[in-house]
Formats: structure tokens, C-alpha cells, sequence
């Protein structure tokens, strides 16, 4: 099937987008959900220490990141964003390197845990593991944007279960007073690790909350890859009109456990989990396109070959680069030199006994031997 | 060069600043049209609008929170906490983000930021309108701690924080607005952050001191001049990064060192002066590093009596510089 540059098919057409946008979506939904798997098995492999993952929330990563403007907008995104860091204009290899922790992570130089993906470059901000802080940077971000008159939008994204902080309260208050071209997305996989969402609010929705701040509140089923495009357009536009905040509330599933230290047949029921894959945004979406005539056999086939191809060369890549330098772990604390501190005793040599990813896990079963 | 309250300087360096950079922005509570609790920021919002000078509803994470923000965004905020008691609702972004933001992303972004804060008891404020919270922040690699003691340091020091590309605290001593004045010239000068600078030269004994107590090292050591002691005050300005240089060759000088600090004693700010005398001056030392420091109870009180009993004052001082002098 040709699809060339400007063809719409009537489901492009019907959201203002055309087919080789789908396309384009379609692959970054495919290469997350690749590179995500991947991390598991270099986890299950022995190769990389820890993975957090963002399985089940790719489509509606992708939808809703797909409006904003790469460069000009801002995403302050959380641990699960993998996808939304993808059509951010991050790459499989940055995010393959953030698993590594190697020197040349674009996310902390092998500073952060996976998981913790940001790039000045693309304006993805750095995130911090204490859960909803990055609320209020972008909401800071919203109103610089405004005083400034640049005509940017910012977006961070969460759990249901980081809605609970008061940051979201004072952020959304806020954002909403001043009319910040801001939105609030919330990614309700119904888990927080291992708590349900029945227990973690008290309304159905964390979007119901939105009127007590005078901003809609959508619900979006976030395996609906493009009703999460139409809601976030939405959100976008009438953020740039100067018509304030938005909060997008996406359901979504959490296809793993909460991380790879996480057991998650301990709560969560059989049928559920049984369950789960048909819910998934992204064969949902490979059938909508196909039957659409957007994708055919042909087109999928070299899509998922180039996918595999991308993620092995991005793991063989990240694999090879070399550890951060002990020497330069001092450096950027603050923008110059941090000369008047007393470095350690020991000097910035490397190789103190925790050599290897394995360190923590197996030393500590070592000790006790 | 005229002579300024301490609030003066305070006040002009925010309107000078936001004069000379569009970037520049105010907010807190009551900073707008009222001009903030102390009238720090007196006049900014008549000047510079509702854009730059934002009344925010009271909520301090969200007040450094989106200031973070608003730094990474291409603006240099200057965040208003009403009293440093009030600021540790903001710990969390302080220190999980403000403080570690270059550092987590190996600089690929920075918090310009500076966060205002009135300290400091002996001002009938009770527990939770009197304390010192210094410690607090110093501990933290990644944040800049001011404590200015004159009108002139003030405004040095404060057009330092607003142009530095890391967050700041600048904590002020509440009451050292009016009752401190000072000559501060018309000239676009800065103090360097990270400088400590000798008040009063002497040679037996070196008084370590910031903030209001900067002022009390000087009355004590006029006190006991009298009875032929010497004493060098150091008043550090910056806590953070700490100049090094200018306290262990003033130490080593005097071969005697004492730090004072209004906060609670026990894992105060001078224990890490002490500390690093200790280690690094031992072999100059005539006699024990000694702390001249607030009680350990958990806030002042507000009675006067009780109050009067728990802040150190000029003779507290003297008195402990006579016990050390006599080593």
C-alpha cells in the first residue's frame, strides 16, 4: 500500500490529521512498547539493575502528546513516560542509555534510576522520584510562558495515585486563577504499586475533581489512541486561545507489575490480569488503522522490522558506552565549579567493591551468607 | 552614599533589578498591592503590574514549586516565603528539586531562582514567627545560603542571587529592617556570594557570626576590648558555599575560635563551622571550638521573660568569649 505524504483517509480526515501522521503514531506506539519489553529482558538478563515500566499507557502517551509542539512546547513527564518521551523527540537509544546509566545518558549522564527520562533539548524536563513535584514546574513553566507571551504550552503528566499529593491541589489552583496555557494529564491504570484506585479517591474519576477548580475535566479511554489525540487537540487549542488549564484524565492499563522488584499477582486478581491485553491501545490501534486502510500486512511487517532493528542497535550502542567518570561527580552541583567543598578522602578513583548492576541485590544476599 | 534601613535596601535592589531585567519577577503572599507583610517588596506591583509581581494564594510549595518552573522557562524568579517558619511546606521542592535539578539532569537545566524569607526571634513571634531555619538548607548540596547583616551587604548580596544561575536562599533577620541602617552607595555594586569579610580586626579570639548575631559579636567585642580582650569578628554573609579561606586563616591567627548562632544548638549551623575548625585549624587551637547558641526547645517562646531567657543577646556573648579568652 502507498500511502504517500498527503493522503487522508476519511479516519485521518475525521481527526484532522493525515496518513502518514496515523503511520507515524502507530510507530511510536510499536517502538515504546519494543523498547519497553527490551528493558525486561536485559532486567530478566542480568544486564541493567531495575526497570519501571509504561506498558498499557503507550497509546494514550502518544495521543496525547501528539498536539503539542516538539521544541517550543514543554512535557514535564513522570516515570512512566516512556512513550510520551518517544514522540517528544526523545530516541529508543536515549532511552536505552537512561537503562545503562552510562556517561552519555541524555537524561542524568547515569545520575537517575531508569525511568527518570528527561532532555533540556527537547523540552522534556528532569524528574525527581517523590511523585506529582513536577506538577508545579509545569505550571511554572505555564506561567512563565504566559508573562513572556511565547505562546507555549505545558503539559505534565501522572498516576491516579500521584493526583493524592497537595502539589496537584496547589498547582491546579493556581494554573486556573491565572489561565495558564497548562494540562494536566492523568494516567489511571487503577494501581498505585499496589493500592486501587477505590482506595486511593473517593469519585470515580480524578477528572471530577476538575470543577472545583473551574477548568474541565475529560475522561478519555486511553486505549482509544486517537479519541486521546482529539481530547488532548482540544486541551492544546484552547490553552493557546488564553482559555486556561485542562485536566485529561486517560484511562489506562498497567500491563506489568509497577516495577521489577514488584510481585503483582500478590493483589491483583487472575481475572483481571487475564483480562488485561484486551484493553491494549496497541493491537486496538493496528486494527483501527488496518481496517481503515491506513496499514496493511506489507507496511506493518517493515515497521515492526525496523522497530526491532532500531532497538537492537540502540541496546548494542548503550551497551558499549563507558561508565560515568567518578571525577566528574562533583561537577554540576551549580553551574560553576564547587571548589571551596572538601571532595572525599578517597579521592575520585572508581571501583569501591559495588562493581557491576548486580552490586546491591547480590552483595546483600552475599552479606548474609 | 546615603543612609538606608536594612528593608530600604532590601526593597530597592528587587525594584532596581526588575528596572534592569524584564526576566525578573516577584511573587508570594501579600506582595502585590499591600507590598508584603514587612513592605519589602512596597511599590513593585504599582510599577511593574500584575504580571510581575504576583499575589499567590497561600500555598508555599506551589510558591517555589512553579518557580522552579518559571526558571527553567527563561525567567529569575524571586519567591517570598512571609516568615521562614512558613517554608517548610516548600522542603520538598526545595530540596528533592530546586537544589538537585542541574545536578540530576548533569546540567541540562538550572533553577535561577532566589527565595526570600524573614527569620530570626527577639521580635515577640513566638514559635512560629521567630525561627532560624538555616541548617536546614545549608546541609543541602546544591542550594545557595545568604544571611546579610547590613543594608550595604543586603543589597550587594541580593543583586548576586537574583543574577546567579542556582537557587538562593536569602534569609533576612526580621529585626534588623528599621533598626539597622547603613550607607549604601548609588552604584550598580555586588557582593560576591561565597565571601566572608572581617568586621572587626583583633588577634586572641575569632567570633564566628551571621545575621543579627553579626551585630552582637560586634557589641561583645567592644565589651570585652575594655577588659583587653581582642576579638576578631568574621561575619560570614554567605553560609553556602562557606569561604574557607577568610574563617581558618582568621582562626589560625587567633588560635581561638567561637561560633555564635541564634538556632537551637544541637546539629546547628556552627556545628559545622566547629567542625570544620576542628579538622582542618587543630594544631592552631588554644582551646576548645565553643558554640554560643539558642537553647534546645522546640521554638521561642513567646513571653517575654521566656523569650529574653532563649535568644543570645550581646552579654551572653561577652560571657562566652571571656570563658574561651581564659583558656
Amino acid at each position: 500500500m502507498a500511502v504517500s505524504r498527503k493522503s487522508q483517509t476519511a479516519l485521518a480526515q475525521s481527526v484532522g490529521l493525515t496518513d502518514v501522521d496515523l503511520l507515524a503514531m502507530f510507530r511510536t506506539v510499536a517502538l515504546a512498547r519494543a523498547v519497553d519489553e527490551r528493558m525486561w529482558i536485559l532486567n530478566r538478563a542480568g544486564r541493567i539493575p531495575f526497570v519501571i515500566s509504561g506498558q498499557g499507557h503507550e497509546g494514550a502517551q502518544v495521543g496525547i502528546a501528539w498536539p503539542l509542539e516538539r521544541r517550543k512546547d514543554f512535557i514535564a513527564p513522570f516515570y512512566r513516560s516512556i512513550a510520551t518521551c518517544l514522540a517528544f523527540g526523545m530516541t529508543a537509544q536515549d532511552i536505552l542509555m537512561a537503562q545503562y546509566a552510562k556517561a552519555t545518558d541524555p537524561s542524568s549522564g547515569g545520575r537517575q534510576m531508569p525511568g527518570h527520562y528527561g532532555n533540556a533539548e527537547n523540552n522534556l524536563l528532569s524528574l525527581s522520584s517523590p511523585v506529582a513535584t513536577q506538577m508545579l514546574h509545569a505550571v511554572g513553566i505555564a506561567l512563565a510562558a504566559k508573562i513572556r507571551g511565547s505562546g507555549q504550552v505545558a503539559l505534565t503528566t501522572m498516576g491516579e495515585g500521584s493526583s493524592n499529593q497537595g502539589d496537584v491541589h496547589e498547582g491546579l489552583n493556581f494554573a486556573a486563577i491565572h489561565h495558564l496555557p497548562f494540562i494536566l494529564v492523568i494516567e489511571n491504570n487503577g494501581y498505585a504499586i499496589s493500592v486501587p484506585a477505590a482506595r486511593q479517591l473517593a469519585t470515580p474519576n480524578v477528572a471530577d475533581r476538575a470543577s472545583g477548580y473551574g477548568i474541565p475535566g475529560v475522561v478519555v479511554d486511553g486505549s482509544d489512541v486517537l479519541a486521546c489525540y482529539r481530547a488532548s487537540k482540544e486541551a492544546v487549542d484552547r490553552a493557546r486561545r488564553g482559555d486556561g488549564p485542562t485536566l485529561i484524565e486517560a484511562k489506562v492499563i498497567r500491563l506489568t507489575a509497577h516495577s521489577s522488584d514488584d510481585q503483582q499477582t500478590k493483589y491483583r486478581p487472575e481475572q483481571e490480569l487475564a483480562e488485561l491485553r484486551s484493553h491494549d491501545a496497541l493491537p486496538r490501534f493496528r486494527d483501527e488503522l488496518h481496517a481503515a486502510g491506513v496499514l496493511d500486512d506489507e507496511a506493518e511487517a517493515r515497521i515492526t522490522a525496523e522497530i526491532k532493528a532500531e532497538v537492537n542497535a540502540a541496546t548494542d550502542h548503550a551497551e558499549a558506552e563507558p561508565d560515568p567518570d567518578p571525577s566528574t561527580a562533583m561537577h554540576w552541583v551549580f553551574a560553576e565549579d564547587w571548589p571551596s567543598e572538601t571532595p572525599p578522602a578517597w579521592g575520585f578513583g572508581g571501583g569501591h567493591g559495588l562493581a557491576g548492576h548486580e552490586g546491591d541485590a547480590s552483595a546483600a544476599e552475599g552479606a548474609s551468607d | 552614599m546615603a543612609l538606608k534601613t536594612f528593608i530600604e535596601a532590601i526593597r530597592e535592589t528587587l525594584a532596581e533589578e526588575m528596572r534592569r531585567d524584564s526576566s525578573v519577577i516577584v511573587l508570594g503572599e501579600d506582595v502585590g498591592v499591600k507590598g508584603g507583610v514587612f513592605l519589602a517588596t512596597d511599590g513593585l506591583w504599582a510599577e511593574f503590574g500584575d504580571d510581575r509581581v504576583i499575589d499567590t494564594p497561600l500555598s508555599e510549595s506551589m510558591i517555589v514549586g512553579t518557580s522552579i518552573g518559571a526558571a527553567v522557562n527563561g525567567l529569575r524568579p524571586v519567591a517570598e516565603i512571609q516568615f521562614a517558619d512558613f517554608i517548610f511546606p516548600a522542603f520538598n521542592q526545595i530540596l528533592s528539586e530546586a537544589a538537585r535539578m542541574r545536578y540530576r539532569s548533569n546540567n541540562g537545566f538550572g533553577v535561577p531562582m532566589t527565595i526570600r524569607a524573614p527569620y530570626g526571634g527577639g521580635v515577640h513571634g513566638a514559635l512560629y514567627h521567630s525561627q532560624s531555619v538555616e541548617a536546614f538548607f545549608t546541609h543541602i548540596p546544591g542550594l545557595k545560603v545568604v544571611i546579610p547583616s547590613t543594608p550595604y551587604d543586603a543589597k550587594g548580596l541580593l543583586r548576586s542571587s537574583i543574577r546567579d544561575d542556582d537557587p538562593v536562599l536569602f534569609f533576612e533577620h526580621k529585626k534588623m529592617y528599621r533598626s539597622v541602617r547603613g550607607d549604601v552607595p548609588d552604584t550598580e555594586y555586588v557582593v560576591p556570594l561565597g565571601r566572608a569579610a572581617i568586621t572587626h580586626p583583633g588577634t586572641q579570639i575569632t567570633v564566628v557570626a551571621y545575621g543579627l548575631m553579626a551585630h552582637y559579636a560586634l557589641e561583645a567585642a567592644d565589651v570585652v576590648a575594655d577588659e583587653g580582650i581582642s576579638v576578631e569578628v568574621v561575619d560570614l554573609r554567605t553560609l553556602r558555599p562557606i569561604d574557607k579561606e577568610t574563617l581558618l586563616t582568621s582562626v589560625r591567627r587567633t588560635g581561638k575560635c567561637l561560633v555564635v548562632y541564634e538556632d537551637n544548638r544541637f546539629g546547628g549551623y556552627g556545628a559545622e563551622v566547629a567542625a570544620i575548625v576542628a579538622e582542618e585549624a587543630f594544631d592552631y587551637l588554644d582551646g576548645p571550638v565553643t558554640r554560643i547558641a539558642g537553647p534546645d526547645v522546640p521554638g521561642v517562646p513567646y513571653n517575654h521573660v521566656l523569650e529574653d531567657w532563649f535568644m543570645v543577646n550581646p552579654e551572653k556573648l561577652a560571657d562566652g568569649i571571656r570563658k574561651l579568652a581564659a583558656y
